[in-house]
């Protein structure tokens, strides 16, 4: 039995001693580099550019401008492919452009031998525009005179739903009804890997891309609908990476390196994005106003959440149409006897296109929604964990969205368990009569989320086992491992549903679109929950053919043979070993009359979607005269079903609390109002949390069992970035009495509301 | 472009390269099939090259290839022999302190120096934090981290 247990990760001991090679590390002789030419303005039309400086520097092989790529536009987010044309992708996007929409946007490309001299000669390539107005904030960008960023106008989507019943009855049910406007800044992934690909052709019609991406194959579509290629001449391999939180679940550098090794002949061409570059023209978490209201009664009972997001996507759509979507439709999940109205709205601006980042639009929701629910606690007189133990969804709820009984439900569990570790309710009494300066408080804030994107998108995943002449199994997968540790917990479920050791399961971690199964990926924190189902039938699949095999062999019924440790066995005295797996497997191989190479191979589409749960408890001393936020003690409950492999899991969230936290408390692009100017695209002046910021982390988990997977597990690697910022909101408000509805709280945005309510 | 050539220690072997005065140490490690030496921003604001120069760790992109002259260098390549880990390395294995590993050997050279500074003594987590302030890690939210370098301290 492995599952459950934490193996020693399959990738660990090859990355302290770096022999993991990441899309960098590989080299090929001959490889030019190639460098962006980037707009110097927000916003503007390119009246003329001269290359002729740069293309007489030695060693520059070609400049190329936005007059050289196809006008075919393409989208870049990294979704499955839809057969439903209105569920398609925004098409926006072209290879480079003389329609510059942020500071930064991308108008040509010089390709040279070597970094250093592409790097000079970019430089020396003369830009010179028509600027337009800019519209950097939601209310520019929405105003009827704001100028058009792209032809059909700066609204992407909007959408709205209602369920649960209706909102109008739900509100004159309510005693008491809240409302708040929760502004979320702009974020920055910063994975330690920057963004990088090559490409090279190895036919005349075969293109060859290796990328730092979490979505081969969906790379592999997208690069097909920008160069007009059939998909299957392309390849891409997508060795380790360094990271990508959502940033990689875009189609960032392929189509233009395919596009330059075409154009050059088939050499290998590389474009490495500096950090300056992968900060701010990759994408970015969405910039959201976030209108919410709650109603309640006052015996406690939640009757209505009602929100309206507007989200900012930036220059370009990406993932922009679906994220307040996704996130609304998970939300649901959380207090489902509540009735539910959500709107949305995404738009254009100039500022850094915007696209998938880790938990996809819910940290920014659930900053609002739980700031309102909280204020609905606090106005009707009841405990904010109360209130939430009232309304939280428990077994056998149905969720409002989706109609579907609720699968495994821990969140009751996970508030009271978050409660008793963080001492609450003797804290609560400590606190109540503070006086001071610098004062402690205890916030709250739960979340939902889903276990995929079904059935917004199809969910799909394939694995294939061989068994190999020594008895061990290789296992291939379209999942791909990000850091997450999905080829540890995939391999502990083949060994656990084939009967051997978690070290005879070998895990092919390179995925090359050309030979690995179809999967689209790491994203929706879907891997393990999809990828589950297919290993499991794959591994059934390859017990049985290695069972039959050893029936073959020893003429022993096969009902009565079972896979043991890796050893055939007795079913009925499983410590009877009849057969080692090694000399089964060298029969299967090598016997001239009998067996063959013994391999499964499974595709599964998954047809549900697992809600997850959890919640933040947090203790905060916040010093008044420096506008100062400490967190004193912090803790993360997690109801993520059956935990397949702990220390990963607690990892996890360990990752998430810190990102949730930086979010919170430090992290925001600057970007000035009037110009579109990045203020901060560097990881100096961008604070994301180095080991001096973040405090003690701690996490718990409620296992539960969720039966539509295999093995009885859900999402985990998103959730736990979703409810720092609320917890942490409502922590200040419980210490200070004060309310903030922005995020980051930074010192400045605290001595404001300070000096507004008077403590300084 | 201008050329020097410099004599070093990498992992304890001997190398004698000429090296365009321009490059970076990191750059040169990388050329000469040290990939653990990773390159995260090139400004010295991640710590992810972070490489041994005589036992001091240093940001290799800041720190040009012809300053290395007459120099040991140590990256987390040299830190295992053969199969056998280096506490560090160990440490950071049983506690789960690596995912994307990307920053990994930056960190773990990082850790193998402040650990080798502090013999003896037995650091807290304060002070471990305060000694790895200059490498970013986006994936662990360096909780596994400090108590990997606390368990090393302990062999």
């Amino acid at each position: 039995m492995t599952v459950g247990k934490s193996p020693i990760r399959k990738d660990v001991r090859a990355k302290v001693t770096g022999k993991t090679r990441y899309t960098d590390d590989f080299t090929m002789p001959g490889m030019l580099e190639a460098k962006y030419v980037r707009s110097s303005i927000a916003h503007g039309r390119v009246t003329s550019i001269d290359t002729s400086a740069a293309l007489a520097i030695p060693g520059v092989e070609a400049v190329f401008t936005f007059a050289d790529v196809p006008k075919t536009l393409f989208p870049t987010a990294g979704h499955p492919y839809s057969l439903d044309p209105d569920h398609q992708d925004v098409a926006d996007r072209l290879l480079l452009t003389d329609h510059v929409r942020y500071h930064g946007d991308e108008v040509a490309i010089v390709v040279a031998r070597d970094q250093l001299t592409a790097h000079k000669a970019a430089e020396l390539v003369l830009v010179e525009y028509d600027e337009l107005p800019v519209c950097v904030t939601s209310a520019a960008a929405m105003a009827d005179e704001a100028p058009p960023i792209h032809p059909g106008g700066n609204t992407i989507k909007s959408t709205s739903f209602a369920v649960g019943g209706d909102p109008k009855e739900a509100e004159q049910a309510a005693d008491v009804v809240c409302e708040g406007v929760f502004t979320t800044p702009v974020i920055l992934h910063c994975h330690l890997e920057n963004h990088t690909a090559y490409a090279y052709m190895d036919d005349q019609n075969h293109l060859v891309i290796v990328s730092s991406t979490q979505i081969p194959h969906i790379c592999r579509r997208i690069v097909g609908q920008a160069l007009d290629m059939n998909w299957s001449t392309i390849r891409v391999i997508k060795p380790y990476i360094g990271g990508g939180f959502g940033n990689k679940q875009d189609v960032v550098l392929e189509p233009m390196v395919a596009f330059l090794t075409r154009k050059l002949g088939g050499v290998p061409v590389k474009l490495e994005l500096e950090r300056e570059e992968c900060l701010v023209s990759t994408r970015t978490r969405h910039a959201q106003t976030i209108t919410a209201r709650a109603g309640a009664q006052n015996d406690g009972l939640l009757t209505l959440l009602d929100v309206n997001v507007l989200s900012n996507t930036g220059a370009y759509a990406s993932h922009g149409h679906s994220i307040p979507m996704a996130a609304g439709s998970k939300f649901c999940h959380l207090y489902p006897r509540a009735v539910t109205q959500f709107s949305a709205t995404s738009h254009y601006a100039n500022i850094p296109a915007a696209g998938a980042m880790r938990a996809y639009g819910s940290p920014q929701l659930f900053f609002a929604v739980e700031g309102v629910v909280e204020e609905a606690a606090r106005k009707i007189g009841m405990d904010s964990v109360e209130f939430r133990l009232k309304n939280s969804a428990r077994p056998g709820d149905i969720t409002s969205k989706t109609g579907e009984m609720l699968h495994s439900v821990g969140m009751i569990e996970c508030l009271e368990k978050g409660r008793d570790a963080i001492e609450w309710q003797k804290k609560k009494k400590r606190y109540a009569d503070q006086e001071g300066t610098i004062l402690r408080g205890l916030g709250v804030a739960s979340f939902s989320y889903g276990s995929g994107t079904y059935p917004a998108c199809v969910e799909i995943a394939g694995c294939r086992l061989v068994l190999n002449q020594d008895g061990t199994v290789h296992m291939q997968v379209g999942a791909t491992e990000i850091g997450q540790g999905s080829d540890t917990v995939l391999a502990q479920m083949a060994a656990e549903t084939l009967g051997i050791d978690y070290d005879a399961v070998h895990v092919v971690s390179e995925q090359d679109t050309d030979v690995t199964p179809f999967d689209t990926g790491a994203y929706a924190s879907r891997q393990t929950y999809v990828a589950a189902p297919a290993v499991h039938d794959a591994a059934e699949q390859l017990k049985g053919k290695i069972l039959d095999h050893a029936s073959l062999m020893t003429g022993v019924d096969r009902q009565q043979l079972d896979l043991s440790a890796g050893r055939v066995v007795r079913g009925d005295q499983p410590d009877q070993v009849v057969l080692p797996l090694e000399e089964l497997a060298l029969d299967s191989y090598y016997h001239k009359d009998r067996g063959g190479q013994l391999t499964a191979e499974v595709s599964v589409k998954t047809r549900t979607n697992a809600p997850s749960y959890g919640c933040t408890f947090v203790e905060v001393e916040v010093d008044i005269a420096l506008c100062q936020v400490k967190i004193i003690e912090i803790i993360n409950l997690h109801d993520a079903g059956t935990i397949i492999h702990p220390l990963s899991a607690e990892g996890q969230v360990h990752g998430g609390m810190a990102m949730g936290i930086g979010m919170a408390l430090f992290e925001e692009l600057l970007i000035d109002d009037e110009t579109g100017w990045i203020y901060n695209g560097n990881l100096l002046d961008y604070k994301i949390p180095t080991c001096m910021d973040i405090p003690e982390l701690d996490c718990a988990f409620i296992q539960t069992h969720d039966p539509t997977s295999p093995y009885g597990n859900k999402s985990l690697g998103e959730p736990p970035i979703i409810s720092q910022g609320p917890a942490i909101r409502n922590a200040i408000w419980d210490a200070t009495g004060v309310k903030i509805q922005t995020m980051p709280m930074t010192p400045k945005v605290l001595f404001s509301h300070f000096r507004e309510a008077g403590l300084i | 472009m201008q050329s020097r050539t410099i004599s070093m220690q990498i992992n304890g072997k001997s190398y004698q390269e000429e090296v365009d005065v321009r490059k970076s140490l990191m750059e040169l490690l990388r050329e000469l099939g040290l990939t653990s030496v990773k390159q995260g921003c090139g400004v010295g604001e991640c710590g992810a090259c972070t490489v041994l120069v005589d036992d001091i760790a240093v940001d290799s992109c800041l720190y040009l290839a012809v300053w290395a002259d007459n120099k040991a260098i140590r990256t987390a390549e040299g830190e295992c022999r053969g199969e056998q880990l280096s506490p560090v390395q160990q440490a950071y294995v049983e506690e789960g302190a690596v995912q994307c590993g990307f920053c990994t050997p930056g960190l773990i050279m990082a850790s193998t120096a402040f650990l080798e500074k502090n013999q003896g003594k037995k650091p807290g987590r304060e002070e471990i934090r305060r000694g790895h302030a200059g490498n970013l890690c986006r994936c662990t939210g360096y909780q596994t981290i400090i108590s990997a370098v606390e368990k090393a301290a302990e062999k």
